[in-house]
């Protein structure tokens, strides 16, 4: 049954309007103006909101941080703004902890989103089969969605522990050594990484399989009449017809470590946390905005670096950009 | 489970993004969806029972931790079974970090954003999905593209603005920014653009009712299921949001999630105080998830797809 209504797309013709009632010209006429009114002012009225509030609580801020990152503003004085110029910028700019924070943020995006994509493919895969108590696998994979980065963080944290944490105490049976995770670059970025696939795998898996259940079935009989095998199957059939939903999960994903906050905030806690590391050896570019405009109070910087992120954001798009383009291109 | 196909092939060339889209809210496409013509192995059973161990073993060993003491949280051979402390530990913690108004806090701010982006969205959602006006395709563009917006571009004037209007550390500054929701709108109109017939907002037309009379007693009710799940979802991520509440709320006013990180960022935080908080946090929508999982699982299915 997946694909058999005719298309009504968005921008369909509509069916013509109602006959208006028998009246009096003049009440027919006021009525009719009524209407009109109702009909051409409604559909604004209705999306409003949305409007109002993105553009007072989403759009102006945006633009504004522009503004105050030309100044010095400090969280003990709100309303002094002094112009500074480009000092934000360039000093953020020179700094060695913003360089490691932009790296920290790409390496833990790519070790987080990379790995998880793929279980989820795979799981999907594995939901799409018929199953029994699907929907109890369903619910089961989706719990972690349900925690808070707070306390995902949290009980990871203490996974993560250097002695006595869970992870080095089952890696002991393997008989590998204890690993000071929150102390080495990679092994912290790794610690963080696993917080946000145990949190987000499920998510896309969901996504992914409600993809694979809308391929139409002929795919797949007329690729077993061919020969095909099950992973040829999966890879000729259901992965370039997942294209789409594959780009848009990588896109949303890619935005989600661009905001990592809560896990390495809260991977040690307190001071540590609020700097990302002794050595800043997790520190992610939320962090660094944190540290700067709420940790030290210098609100001029921290609009520097939410502009920083906005180019990176631009770049980063520009290059799914590209990506999508060649894809599309050699797949034509 | 034979399908019923009596569809003539579509064009293989472009199966995804249209098909995808167009069959969004016909629920029992989850049932008998495509390519699902094999049986699951035993391979495919004990992958999804590791799988499933791993998502929930965290949120045991959560219960497990806020059980102990801190010493036996903190010993080199971590417990594995719950132990006999959960209540001091929820009482130390209830106090350390006021959870008790932490929790009303939190239940105001989740409610009445839900409450807003229903309403918002759903009216908004209808008028993408079936009302025809000027700009419509570039608007709705627009607000799929301010889904990509993090909040971090935003938060620093946010705050000096909160603090000018006397919002500062006030439950306001976190329930107006997310009164209405793109993925909200997007939803809804996903949803209506199926369910809900053109017949019938004529039929509504030919009896004379105006456009907020069709919303009121035609949209309302077909939107119903799309709310319900609407409403889950936006009601976890109220409850869990962390980033801006814990930038703009304060130590005397927090919601759950910001009381639990400054707990945590405490000098000498006890773990299993910090767990019994985590545990009081998660609770609740645990139950939610429980009861409602279904719902929410197919509702992510529905919504998602954006190809």
């Amino acid at each position: 049954m997946a694909t058999t209504t005719p298309t009504r797309g968005a921008h369909g013709s509509r069916p013509s309007r109602r006959a208006p009632k028998p009246m009096t010209a003049r009440r027919q006429a006021w009525r009719s103006r009524l209407w009109r009114f109702d009909d051409k002012a409604s559909p604004y009225a209705y999306i409003a909101p949305f409007f109002l509030v993105f553009g007072a609580f989403g759009l102006y801020p945006l633009v504004y941080t522009g503004w105050i990152a030309l100044h010095r503003v400090e969280m003990t004085g709100l309303d002094q703004m002094e112009w500074v110029g480009w000092e934000n910028f360039a000093n953020i700019l020179q700094d060695s902890e913003f360089w490691t924070a932009v790296s920290n943020t790409f390496v833990i995006g790519v070790i987080s989103t990379v790995p998880q994509l793929m279980i989820a493919l795979g799981l999907a895969h594995l939901l799409n089969y018929k199953l029994r108590a699907s929907t109890f696998w369903r619910t089961v994979i989706l719990t972690p969605y349900a925690t808070s980065v707070a306390s995902a963080a949290l009980v990871f944290a203490l996974v993560f522990r250097a002695d006595g944490g869970l992870l080095n105490w089952v890696l002991g049976f393997f008989g590998a050594g204890e690993t000071n995770w929150a102390n080495g670059h990679w092994s912290s970025n790794i610690a963080i990484a696993v917080i946000v696939i145990w949190r987000w795998t499920g998510y896309n898996t969901l996504i992914y399989l409600a993809a694979m259940q809308a391929v139409p079935s002929d795919l797949y009989e007329a690729a077993s009449l061919d020969g095909a095998s099950r992973w040829q199957q999966f890879r000729n059939v259901t992965i370039p017809s997942l294209r789409p939903t594959i780009l848009f999960t990588i896109v949303i994903s890619t935005i989600g470590s661009m905001q990592l906050f809560g896990e390495p905030l809260l991977l040690e806690g307190g001071q540590i946390g609020a700097q990302g590391g002794t050595e800043h050896q997790y520190e992610t570019l939320s962090i660094y905005l944190y540290n700067y405009g709420w940790n030290l109070g210098h609100l001029g910087p921290a609009a520097a670096v939410a502009w920083a992120m906005l180019v990176l954001l631009l770049l980063i798009a520009g290059i799914n950009w590209l990506i999508g383009r060649f894809v599309r291109k050699t797949a034509a | 489970m034979t399908t019923t196909h009596t569809v003539t092939a579509p064009d293989r060339g472009q199966v995804s993004k249209a098909a995808v889209r167009q069959d969004l809210p016909r629920r029992n496409r989850f049932k008998q969806g495509a390519g699902r013509q094999h049986h699951a192995g035993p391979f495919a059973y004990i992958a999804l029972a590791v799988v499933g161990l791993g998502s929930l073993f965290p949120l045991y060993w959560t219960l497990v931790a806020a059980s102990r003491t801190q010493d036996e949280v903190l010993d080199t051979t971590p417990p594995l079974l719950p132990g006999g402390n959960l209540f001091n530990n929820l009482d130390a913690a209830w106090e350390q970090a006021s959870l008790g108004k932490a929790i009303v806090n939190t239940v105001i701010v989740s409610s009445s954003i839900t409450l807003a982006t229903l309403f918002f969205c759903t009216l908004a959602g209808y008028a993408f999905a079936k009302m025809r006006f000027k700009g419509r395709g570039a608007l709705m563009t627009t607000v799929i593209a301010t889904l990509t917006i993090p909040p971090q571009l935003s938060v620093v004037p946010l705050f000096m603005m909160m603090s000018d209007i006397g919002w500062g550390g006030q439950l306001e500054s976190v329930i107006f920014p997310t009164l209405v929701s793109a993925f909200g709108v997007f939803f809804m109109r996903q949803y209506l653009l199926e369910a809900l017939p053109y017949e019938l907002i004529e039929a509504g037309r030919v009896d004379g009712a105006n456009n907020l009379r069709i919303v009121w007693s035609i949209v309302l009710p077909v939107a119903r299921p799309a709310m319900m799940v609407l409403g889950m979802l936006t009601f976890v991520q109220a409850w869990n949001d962390f980033f801006w509440p814990y930038l703009a709320l304060n130590q005397q006013n927090p919601t759950l999630q910001v009381a639990l990180g400054q707990l945590s960022a405490s000098y000498v935080p006890d773990q299993s105080i910090v767990m019994a908080g985590a545990l009081i946090s998660t609770l609740p929508l645990l139950v939610v998830f429980v009861i409602f999982g279904k719902q929410i699982v197919g509702g992510i299915m529905s919504g998602a797809v954006k190809g």
